[in-house]
């Protein structure tokens, strides 16, 4: 065991799920992923992965999980954050930790004993679908619409860059229940099935980094869902998404602390082997010193990100830690990125390196699920 | 049929190895993991009774330490562990731990003794076929294939040209190689189940086993430096000097 790894919030189980994790990505993720940028993630291998329990982490154990809590969440997303490969991370992430959460935590237990199991084995890949072109960090703006026909809803509207969205077999779908409502009463969750008529990934779009990720813009014309596919309450769906962010956000830092502990050590690995004026890069004071304190805040980080996720663990309201963490990791993991490469020198700039990669990928980690500046305001309000 | 697979808990090769002034011990930390060759004996063990039914039994002689090792042998799905634990076994060599293995599986009935054919830290190399020994049991070694068949087992045993097919009668000892199986990952659900897996801890009282006459390690010495390899310039004749120094070596 390495030094630093011990932790009061981490005992033999997480343990023994981080040393799994850790292993199953060096073996089986990093020697592929490369081939994956372009394409994305093959079904077959979040099948094995699904195979190997890594997808019911937090579903209950009556459908197949381990039932276990958001410290589970932060450290396997960290551990997949150090595969480098933030688009493949994403892509299991959305499916555990984003959109499954909202059958786990709201679903009724008939909803759950038809999804959950087939959900934990990957049979049904999931993503979530909040955002639109013109609601983003304002959750209550959103305008897609759900009104009540016959048995069941019928949606319309569209939704704008959603992880998953065009390789997924059911999304969750925010939608309008309530128009006379004020903004955050009158929304609703649906789950929405890919072949459900009406419901169609319009356009895969292409981005800064995450390539292995899909990202879609979907669109829902007079989609009609039976009643059985609103989860939970109607006109409570804001709550869910307010509730299931806390989850979201810690897992998502997760990610980031994985990948800029994972950059850092990449990037210390490489000024030590790296001679420039008679010493290797590692001697200069300046690299060093930037270096030490980059592994200080990632430390730091990381300690909040667990409290944060012990403290939700524990059934505590833990909004302002979580926004904290949110804001803090999002920002540092750019800082810990911008001197991964600037110390990795021309070749932190060329394509494949992994910090040139981590670079793109990190730049979401301080925009979704959460703007920075957002967060800090969520923070202010609890001061 | 039963199979029992023996495992060692080594310090993590990733970290270095430290010895013992005097005796030329290895000092065991507290956190040991499972030998990486005794994966391949547990992933035989387990399919090699998946079909019939049966369980597998791991054994391992040594200091339980956090028991990392042994629980993921059971998280890989072995059935339980039996350890034998015990201050007055601190540097047993290969006739010892044999001695102990045996003492041990002799409690309980089973088919099969699988067996890597050294451990990672050791390299005896010898325990597997010593166990057979006092087992009074066939020793089939380096096998890169094992099958069982009503009452036999057979195997396909390495050899410099290629493999011999050897069949004996059960009981029997194994030793296997590397890649004699791929060895599967535990599932996260396999990790949470090994905790509640029984691990039975033995001493030398309750085995009424004794340490064999030891052998002594008198000296140990740095394996020499690599010194630098030779370079040779070519100035239109490299390809002659490459030849000759093949010769040389008698490669060709
Ligand atoms: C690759 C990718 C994947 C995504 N995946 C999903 C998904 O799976 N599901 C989903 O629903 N959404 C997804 N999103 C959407 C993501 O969550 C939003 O982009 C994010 O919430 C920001 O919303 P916006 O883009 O509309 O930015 P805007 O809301 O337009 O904000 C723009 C910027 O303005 C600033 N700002 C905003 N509000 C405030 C404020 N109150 N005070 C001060 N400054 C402010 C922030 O700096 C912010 O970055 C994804 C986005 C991307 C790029």
């Amino acid at each position: 065991m390495t030094e630093g790894t011990k932790s009061i919030y981490i005992g033999d189980d997480l343990a023994a799920i981080r040393d799994q994790t850790r292993e199953y990505v060096e073996k089986e993720i990093v020697p592929h992923a490369s081939a994956w940028e372009d394409g994305g993630v093959p079904r077959s291998v979040l099948d094995e992965m699904a195979g190997l329990g890594f997808f019911g982490l937090r579903a209950p154990e009556e459908h197949g999980g381990l039932g276990m809590g958001a410290l589970a969440s932060v450290v396997f997303a960290e551990e997949l954050g150090r595969s480098t490969y933030g688009g493949f991370t994403i892509t299991v992430l959305v499916h555990t930790d984003l959109a499954m959460p909202y059958l786990t935590n709201f679903g009724t237990e008939e909803q759950k004993a038809r999804w959950l199991p087939a959900m934990v084995k990957g049979q049904v890949l999931t993503a979530i679908g909040v955002t639109e072109a013109d609601a983003g960090s304002d959750v209550a703006s959103i305008r897609t619409a759900a009104r009540r026909e016959g048995e069941g809803y019928v949606i319309n509207g569209s939704k704008m860059f959603i992880t998953n969205g065009g390789i997924a077999d059911l999304v969750f779908i925010a939608a309008r229940t309530d128009p006379a409502a004020k903004g955050s009463r009158g929304i609703s969750i649906f789950a929405v099935e890919r072949e459900t008529p009406g419901f169609k990934a319009s356009r895969a779009l292409e981005k800064m980094g995450w390539h292995s990720s899909d990202t879609a813009e979907l669109v829902l014309e007079d989609v009609w869902v039976p009643e059985g596919n609103l989860i939970g309450e109607e006109n409570r769906g804001f709550y869910y998404i307010m509730t299931n962010f806390q989850n979201e956000r810690l897992a998502i830092m997760g990610q980031a602390l994985g990948e800029s502990q994972r950059a850092l050590e990449l990037t210390i690995e490489h000024v030590k082997g790296r001679h420039a004026f008679g010493s290797p890069l590692w001697d200069k004071q300046v690299i060093r010193q930037r270096l030490a304190a980059r592994q200080a805040e990632i430390d730091a980080g990381r300690e909040l990100a667990y409290r944060a996720a012990w403290l939700s663990d524990q059934g505590e309201d833990a909004t302002r830690h979580v926004s904290e963490v949110k804001a803090y990791v999002g920002e540092l993991a750019n800082r810990v990125l911008y001197d991964c490469v600037q110390f990795h020198g021309g070749m932190g700039f060329i394509a494949e390196t992994a910090v040139e990669r981590l670079y793109r990928d990190v730049r979401i980690a301080s925009i979704g699920g959460g703007a920075t500046e957002v967060m800090l305001d969520e923070v202010a309000k609890r001061l | 049929m039963n199979v029992i697979v023996c495992v060692k808990q080594i310090p993590d090769p990733a970290t270095p190895y430290r010895l013992e002034e005097g005796t030329n011990w290895l000092i065991r930390p507290e956190e040991q993991i499972l030998d990486d060759t005794d994966r391949y004996g547990v992933e035989m063990g387990l399919q090699l009774v998946e079909p019939s039914g049966g369980t597998v039994t791991v054994v391992s002689m040594g200091p339980a330490g956090s028991g990392q090792g042994i629980r993921q042998a059971l998280a890989m799905g072995a059935d339980d562990a039996i350890l034998i634990e015990d201050t007055s076994l601190r540097g047993s060599d290969a006739l010892t731990t044999a001695r102990v293995l045996a003492a041990a599986v002799g409690r309980r009935e089973f088919g099969l003794v699988i067996a890597g054919t050294e451990s990672t830290d050791g390299y005896s190399g010898v325990v597997p076929q010593m166990l057979a020994e006092i087992l009074d049991v066939p020793a089939l070694t380096y096998a890169t294939k094992v099958e069982v068949d009503e009452g036999s087992v057979t195997i396909h045993r390495q050899t410099v040209a290629g493999y011999d097919v050897v069949t004996s009668s059960l009981p029997a000892v194994v030793s296997v190689t590397a890649g004699v199986v791929e060895p599967r990952y535990p599932t996260f659900k396999g990790i949470m189940d090994a905790k509640k897996k029984s691990i039975e801890t033995l001493s030398m009282g309750d085995l009424g086993a004794e340490r064999a006459p030891e052998q002594l390690v008198l000296s140990i010495v740095d394996a020499a430096e690599r010194t630098a390899g030779r370079k040779i310039e070519d100035d239109g004749d490299a390809h002659e000097a490459i030849v000759a120094l093949l010769a040389e070596r008698k490669v060709i």
